[in-house]
């Protein structure tokens, strides 16, 4: 079991975690003005990064706050959690 | 008896009885089962799972492949596949053999050898797909199910307690043998906590049979328990390591009456392994026979249990460390009649050492076979050929009653690999180490390599032994080293397949003594290297743990709570019947005495109709949503238009996901400006919250609301019916009438309680909801049952409920829908806020998939024979023969209002196919012709919730 670093609250166990997709992405402004393909791809297109992959979690048994995170997805390391609205940090090396 | 007079830890002043198979024998205290046993001279303990082969004691500890024996503590508290060797012995110990039939002497099956001629590698992969899949069935299986197997799971529920504790360390060492103790000294000086678990009763590993260390043992163990800050957990297996330090115990309590086991979860800044290594069996003829024992285990039974295993005993070494396993069965009084060393030569001190003692070692030699029957009586000894199997053309008979197998060792890698440490080969040593870690972790002791001497290497070892009959290299298995070639042969050349197609390592040992020799005889069949054939993942858990110390305290009601409602023990008192819904425990019905479930449902719909019903809706979903931006926040999320609703209205509100299917519903209600009654389904009360607060936090932070579940607040009393004003209007104060229409809200107050009162409905009848905080609730349903005395007030359940909303042609999420309906095919664009410019969902409303006038649509359905119910979930074809699905029957009542059955289901195109005439198919007869109707069967226009 991971332990995670919730921004607000520090290093909590796994299971007080929910993780939520994706992060960084921006819900369109004025989504009727997207084609077809251009809202398909918000609502359904990811990354799925193997690799260093900037995450969405909820700390949904804790303060409830969403936050980002950036985890290794084959090694489950995380390299930063960070609150949202801020800049992602860069991938370690 | 084979006890020795003196010498090993046990106590002899403290005698203990047990049983195996319904005999009674005598142990001491500091026993196992197994030094029990070979103290009386049992060596045959068990069956093989396939085979049904004698099998005996092979080992002194963890890695056990053969002495699995059922231990009975009582009803409930049968143990199969209990390792002899790790049972400590207590007075009163009931332990039976597995595996054998009728008795563990003679065994029929083994007398047959049904297995052997049929159960080679790949059997069961052969037999299941080729053309024998037939034979599988009606003559294979049967016969299988009733030989194989390996043990009797228990039948009762366990009766026994099971623990569970997070622990946070500076450090965790694993194995409390020379390494681990030494660590834990050194982490203890060090200041901070210390966790030091070993799997067996004692601590002191390979020094346990060091009767000259221990002094110095005691000395130590005696500093480490006087020191607070370091916990020693016997008998505890460190059996799973998770990322971060994660480790996870079995620890297995000495009251296993009060608490039986408990798992540990500890969190350590560094974990030290020392888990030691294993020594290798030796792949020969008839190498599983009850007597053939691993070298090293022989001599911790003479001397840490005092035990003779045998009085005649031969060795056949490829190791150092048999030499020294023979000296102290020497020692202890055994005549040895031979060593056969497997290499060219032995070092010439231990040559020295051997004439010196008298001890005959015949230099490169292996065993052609054994003699015997429930026990060794002798061997053929042979010179190793150029291939390195033995000559038996040139064998000579040795008797023996104990032959000792000395193949060099294995480092216990498990867990260093288990938390994704790199493995690395140490051709020196012909051994996995553990290489890069990639966690806070140091290897100490025989796992890392130290103290370790290189020995004949494995695939040296094995050579040759792939033609020999019956060796075997996984004993709990029976997998033999022909088993491995035939695969080989066959064409599988990955260990994982190879492991997969034998079985070889998939036994509850997972391998400990099979692994290293099924990988020596791929490589062999293969002419490649060990590490070129590579390794099989090692996962949790190390050892077989068992499923009562993961559940620990979460069992029954604690591992599946039940929610209930204000009003459940009313609803019990009146003889409810009950029904799960999620978590929730809610009354289905209510029936009368001797009344059955159709006709109590029956007598609620009809009074809900005729007169007044009134249901307990507190499991409903509650948000108050809050803050000066509350109606605009509702106004992008639900599809509904909510700026323009007055305070002290309700709407019906939907909500989609961003694909535009239709996700929940539920009334809210406008108390204030700035202050939303917000409800959702039953089930969706949590996942509406999460989504919401995700669109709050992430999309919307710079609305200033905010969003709280009152759902455990509030208790929900629907009144629907006619008469429902009639009772409650005498009860109410501060309400002002007039007011009050339907889709209405109101802060007032009921019988006296501040309440929120909503003129709702859910039945098509004229309906309150009575919203009262939940301690009150009782007291105002009482209140509101007085009051409907004279009106013949009617307490309903979910069953009638649901009647009652599908004569209205009304949804329920979740059952109408299911994750891939829209508004429109559930006929509700009519919520839908024309003028909005978004919402969630609103843009995936205009794909063109979206638009197709043939999506499934929300339709009722009547039978045509008036009397018989369609399946829920059967499918809409359009002719009784037609092979097509159109849609699918959503929901199916019978309508005591309405005289007749009635359906609402998903029909391609349905809202165009009113009148038409489709079949719904059935599990057990003739599909069944239905009538396509307009979704509301009762009141279209609503006159009956407007009076
Ligand atoms: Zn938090």
């Amino acid at each position: 079991m991971l332990m995670i670093d919730c921004p607000w609250c520090g290093a909590r166990a796994e299971l007080e975690f929910r993780h939520c997709g994706e992060a960084h992405l921006l819900r369109p402004a004025d989504p009727a003005t997207l084609s077809d393909a251009q809202w398909a791809d918000y609502l359904a297109f990811r990354d799925n990064a193997r690799g260093w992959a900037r995450e969405r979690w909820r700390h949904v048994h804790g303060c409830g706050r969403f936050f980002n995170a950036l985890r290794h997805t084959q090694t489950d390391r995380f390299a930063a959690t960070y609150k949202p609205g801020q800049a992602w940090p860069e991938p370690p090396a | 008896m084979t006890r020795l007079a003196t010498g090993g830890r046990i106590d002899r002043t403290r005698p203990l009885r047990f049983s195996f198979d319904g005999r009674d024998y005598t142990g001491f205290a500091g026993d196992t089962l197994a030094s029990a046993l070979l103290a009386n001279g049992v060596h045959l303990v068990g069956r093989s799972f396939k085979y049904h082969r004698p099998r005996g004691i092979l080992s002194a500890g963890v890695e056990e492949p053969n002495a699995l024996v059922e231990i009975d503590r009582g009803v409930g508290r049968r143990e199969p596949n209990a390792r002899a060797t790790m049972v400590p012995l207590v007075e009163g110990l009931v332990a039976r053999s597995q595996n054998r039939w009728p008795s563990l002497r003679f065994d029929l099956a083994a007398l047959a050898g049904l297995g052997s001629a049929v159960l080679g590698a790949g059997f069961y992969y052969k037999t299941f797909l080729g053309p024998g899949r037939d034979a599988w069935h009606k003559r294979w299986e049967p016969l299988i199910r009733r030989m194989a197997g390996l043990g009797r799971a228990p039948e009762a529920a366990d009766p026994d307690r099971y623990g569970n504790r997070y622990a946070h360390a500076e450090v965790l060492v694993v194995g409390a043998g020379p390494a681990g103790i030494a660590a834990a000294l050194e982490a203890a000086a060090a200041g901070g906590r210390v966790i030091l678990c070993d799997e067996q009763a004692e601590f002191g590993g390979s020094l346990l049979a060091e009767p000259r260390a221990w002094p110095q043992l005691a000395a130590d163990m005696a500093a480490l328990s006087a020191n607070p800050a370091v916990t020693l957990l016997p008998r505890t297996t460190a059996f799973s390591y998770g990322l971060q330090n994660f480790v996870a115990l079995a620890q297995v309590l000495e009251q296993p009456n009060d608490l039986r086991e408990r798992l540990w979860q500890v969190r350590a800044q560094r974990v030290v392994l020392a888990t030691g290594a294993l020594e290798r069996p030796i792949p020969f003829s008839g190498n599983d026979r009850p007597g053939v024992m691993l070298a090293d285990a022989a001599r911790h039974y003479a001397q840490r249990w005092g035990v003779l295993p045998g009085r005649n005993v031969a060795a056949v070494v490829a190791h150092d460390t048999g030499y020294a396993a023979t000296f102290a069965l020497q020692d202890a009084g055994a005549v040895i009649a031979a060593v056969l060393e497997m290499r060219e030569a032995a070092p010439a001190a231990l040559l020295a050492e051997a004439a010196r003692r008298g001890v005959r070692v015949l230099a490169n030699h292996g065993v052609v076979g054994t003699r015997g029957g429930l026990r060794i009586s002798g061997l053929l000894a042979a010179p190793r050929g150029a291939d390195g199997a033995p000559d038996a053309a040139r064998a000579t008979p040795i008797a023996c009653d104990l032959l000792l197998m000395a193949g060099g060792w294995t480092p216990s890698v498990h867990l260093f690999s288990q938390a994704r440490g790199m493995l690395r080969w140490d051709a020196a040593l012909d051994a996995f180490l553990p290489g890069e870690a990639r966690e806070a972790v140091t290897c100490v002791g025989a796992c890392a390599g130290e103290g370790l001497a290189p020995g004949l290497p494995v695939t040296q070892m094995a050579a040759g032994s792939a033609r020999a009959p019956k060796a075997f290299i996984d004993q709990q298995n029976d997998v033999t080293t022909r088993d491995i070639a035939l695969a080989v042969r066959e064409g599988f050349r990955s260990i994982e397949h190879v492991k997969r197609y034998t079985t070889n390592g998939m036994a509850t040992d997972q391998g400990k003594t099979s692994n290293m020799l099924g990988l020596a005889l791929v490589a062999g069949e293969l002419g490649r290297s060990v590490p070129e054939v590579g390794l099989t993942t090692f996962r949790a858990p190390y050892t077989p743990t068992s499923f009562g110390a993961f559940a620990g305290r979460h069992r029954g009601l604690q591992f599946d709570p039940v929610r209930a409602a204000p009003l459940h023990d009313w609803a019990v008192q009146q003889g409810a019947v009950f029904e799960p819904v999620g978590q929730w425990q809610r009354a289905r019905y209510f029936p009368h005495a001797g009344e059955e479930m159709r006709a109590a449902v029956d007598r609620e719909c009809l009074a809900v109709r005729e007169s007044v019903g009134i249901f307990d809706a507190s499991t409903l979903g509650k948000i108050e949503v809050v803050g000066p931006d509350a109606a605009l926040f509702l106004e992008r999320c639900y599809v509904n238009a909510w700026q323009k609703l007055g305070i002290g209205r309700c709407r019906y509100g939907l909500l989609l996901r961003e694909d535009g299917f239709i996700y929940d519903d539920g009334v809210v209600g406008r108390l204030a400006a700035d202050r939303f009654h917000v409800t959702t389904t039953t089930g969706g009360a949590a996942r509406v919250l999460h989504m919401l607060e995700d669109y709050r936090q992430t999309e919307f932070p710079e609305l200033h609301v905010w969003l709280t579940s009152t759902t455990e607040h509030w208790g929900v009393i629907a009144l629907q019916g006619p008469r429902a004003r009639d009772v409650l209007a005498p009860l109410v104060a501060g309400l002002d009438w007039a007011d009050f229409p339907h889709m209405a809200v109101a802060e007032c107050r009921v019988a006296g309680i501040a309440a929120r009162l909503f003129r709702v409905s859910f039945s098509g009848e004229l309906g309150f909801e009575v919203n009262v905080p939940a301690s009150q609730a009782p007291a105002v349903w009482q209140a509101l049952m007085q009051a409907g005395a004279a009106h013949g007030i009617t307490p309903y359940g979910t069953e009638a409920m649901h009647v009652l909303r599908a004569e209205k042609g009304f949804i329920i999420v979740g059952q109408e829908t299911d994750g891939t309906v829209t508004p429109d095919d559930a006929g509700l664009t009519w919520l839908v806020g024309k003028a909005k410019p978004d919402f969630i969902g609103k843009r995936s409303l205009t794909r063109p998939e979206m638009l197709r006038a043939d999506r499934r649509q929300l339709v009722g359905l009547r039978p045509h024979d008036g009397r018989n119910l369609p399946d829920e979930g059967a499918q809409l074809i359009a002719t009784a023969t037609s092979r097509e699905a159109e849609g699918h029957v959503t929901s199916a009542y019978r309508s005591a209002s309405l005289g007749h059955p009635i359906a609402l289901g998903l029909l391609a195109g349905g809202r165009a196919r009113l009148g038409d005439t489709v079949f719904a198919t059935s599990l057990n007869g003739a599909p069944m012709a239905l009538e396509v109707v307009a979704p509301c069967f009762l009141d279209p226009k609503g006159d009956r919730l407007r009076g």
